[in-house]
């Protein structure tokens, strides 16, 4: 085919508009580092120089390290035990769908994905509150069961797909149901715990509405919670509350710039199901 | 004399009969072993029963009481379903919710069609616009409304007064008329990535070889585009239009950090709604029935939608 021809007039139309997408970052990450009245001068330009000043104070202000941690332990645990229960949960539907139950239980999982929050929203609060879960293990415990709508679906699909003949030999050979799914079946669902694991990273590290009912301890708030408890306080120091915003997207940014190519793979996966 | 290699076999036989088989046998169930797969699937099912089932019975039960979300209640027939129908709270919240919705829905759509077909063609910096424009879907919905808030709230007011332009020295946010203007321009930026992944996905399905026939025809690029991309696309323009609209009719984040609701209650969304009613406000019985009647309105536009929708593809 010889040398690619590139689409120049394409390409220089998607570079100014990704100005348009990079734009709310840049006056971030400009901000931040700047005074009050440097602020005050030019939203745009430049710092004078780069001083971590606002960091501090804004560490100190939102107890930051705190927020990071509380965020940091609900994604990982969700993520560890959505990834381990929701597949095994997805796997026993998967290979029972001729049987009326599990059909019925298929159907019953994934139609919660057409139920908007708001309806559960006030009966949760009341109930978790009743049990002593509004903290971090409760929130973590709903991710995981709200989860169940979406990636029963997902992982059924994929299910389907991996032959039953592998699976027989090893129970002909003395391997329980168990030992079938943890040796053989978990190990081959990679790709789609790797795009689970994506989706419901993203999901509990960002989510707002459920932490904001259910976390009833300023010592249990993450980093979104956090930002919006303090907005107010944050008032008219701009400064202050852009160097708060960007310690909170940081630690997504810095993933996604080591892992995009699977984030954006993980997340159309997901996706066109 | 059996060996240990035959019983097995015999057993797993006979667990694959016992499962194909269903009917009087299967009374039996509960007083055998249950079978593995019972056993991987009934926590789950509990958990899910308990946390998700049993919140949304309740939901809809308190809906015909005078629940205040504690203390004493008395049943009260379909009352909070007609003060529902008369309260112009309501009316206002669902008016914003659509108008909301359905303006964002075919921006969305519209923009980042436009993006995947630049993303689709043979640019250069291929893999790093792409991972651009995908990057709005991984920030907090939360923080990046608080960004644009400063940008409509001063960046933008800021610029208008250097340059003269009046009409926007004052911000929209603060105008009940064009607050969800705001609003609209916020969720299309965040909203636009994964929209546009999803039909780059579908983009990718199509055979190049179709758009080289196509040109030898003496098609041009815009009867390309509607006779054989937008048809082959079709299926990812269905979930996009149905994602996009349900994710859309649930707003909350984008109001609560952008205007929280106001001004007034200009743009105050359903769920923001039931959520300061019903948690603040006291009404956890009237915003039940608010919720139920929400989720009536999702379920039906969903699946209204991939009916229409799917009709227009195999008519394509």
């Amino acid at each position: 085919m010889g040398r690619t021809r590139y689409n120049w007039p394409v390409t220089i139309l998607l570079i100014l508009g990704s100005v348009f997408i990079l734009f709310p970052l840049y006056i971030t990450v400009v901000n931040a580092f700047k005074t009050p009245a440097e602020t005050a001068d030019s939203i745009l330009a430049l710092p004078a120089s780069f001083t971590f000043e606002n960091f501090i104070r804004a560490i100190e202000m939102t107890n930051f390290f705190n927020a990071l941690g509380n965020s940091f332990y609900v994604t990982i645990f969700t993520v560890i035990f959505t990834v381990l229960s929701n597949s095994l949960v997805a796997y026993a539907i998967a290979r029972n769908m001729h049987r009326k139950r599990y059909k019925f239980l298929f159907y019953y999982f994934v139609s919660a994905m057409f139920v908007p929050f708001p309806i559960i929203m006030l009966p949760i609060v009341n109930q978790m509150s009743t049990i002593g879960l509004m903290n971090l293990n409760g929130l973590v415990l709903l991710y995981i069961v709200y989860g169940l709508a979406f990636n029963v679906f997902l992982y059924t699909g994929y299910i389907k797909t991996i032959p039953k003949e592998l699976e027989e030999a090893a129970i002909v050979d003395g391997c329980s149901r168990w030992g079938v799914f943890w040796r053989i079946i978990f190990p081959i669902l990679s790709p789609i715990n790797a795009t689970v694991a994506i989706l419901t990273a993203l999901w509990a590290w960002n989510d707002f509405l459920l932490p904001l009912v259910i976390l009833g301890d300023r010592q249990d708030h993450t980093l979104p919670l956090v930002q919006y408890v303090f907005q107010s306080q944050f008032g008219t120091n701009y400064n202050l509350a852009f160097a708060s915003y960007l310690m909170a997207l940081l630690p997504m940014i810095l993933l996604y710039l080591f892992l995009q190519r699977w984030i954006i793979s993980g997340v159309t996966q997901g996706a066109i199901k | 004399m059996t060996n240990m290699s035959d019983s097995l076999t015999n057993n797993a036989q006979r667990q694959e009969r016992d499962n194909a088989r269903s009917g009087p046998r299967r009374a039996g169930w509960l007083k055998k072993k249950p079978s593995p797969y019972a056993l991987m699937v009934l926590p789950a099912l509990i958990l899910f029963f308990s946390f998700h089932t049993l919140p949304v019975l309740q939901g809809v039960f308190f809906s015909f009481t005078n629940y205040r979300g504690f203390g004493e209640w008395d049943f009260v027939g379909f009352q909070n379903y007609i003060n529902i129908f008369q309260d112009g709270r309501v009316y206002n919240a669902y008016g914003f919710t659509f108008q909301f919705a359905i303006v964002s829905t075919v921006l969305v759509n519209i923009i980042s069609l436009i993006i995947a077909l630049g993303l689709n063609a043979k640019i250069k910096f291929h893999k790093t616009l792409r991972a651009v424009y995908f990057m709005p879907n991984i920030l907090s919905i939360l923080i990046v409304g608080f960004i644009f808030n400063f940008i409509f709230a001063v960046f933008i007011p800021g610029i208008a007064e250097t340059i003269g332009l009046t009409s926007l020295t004052t911000s929209i946010l603060g105008s009940r008329d064009l607050a969800w203007v705001a609003v609209v321009i916020m969720a299309v930026w965040q909203a636009a990535a994964f929209n546009t992944i999803l039909y780059l996905a579908g983009l990718a399905t199509i055979d190049r070889d179709l758009y080289e026939a196509s040109s030898l025809d003496g098609a041009n690029k815009w009867q390309e585009f509607w006779k054989i991309t937008f048809p082959l696309i079709a299926p990812f323009f269905t979930i996009n239009m149905v994602l996009a609209m349900k994710n859309f009719l649930m707003v909350f984040d984008h109001v609560v950090a952008m205007t929280g609701g106001g001004p007034g209650r200009a743009t105050q969304s359903i769920s923001l709604l039931i959520y300061e009613d019903g948690f603040a406000g006291g009404q956890f019985a009237l915003q039940s029935a608010n919720a139920v009647i929400y989720f009536i309105i999702i379920v039906v536009i969903s699946v209204f939608q991939i009916r229409i929708l799917q009709k227009r593809e195999v008519q394509m």
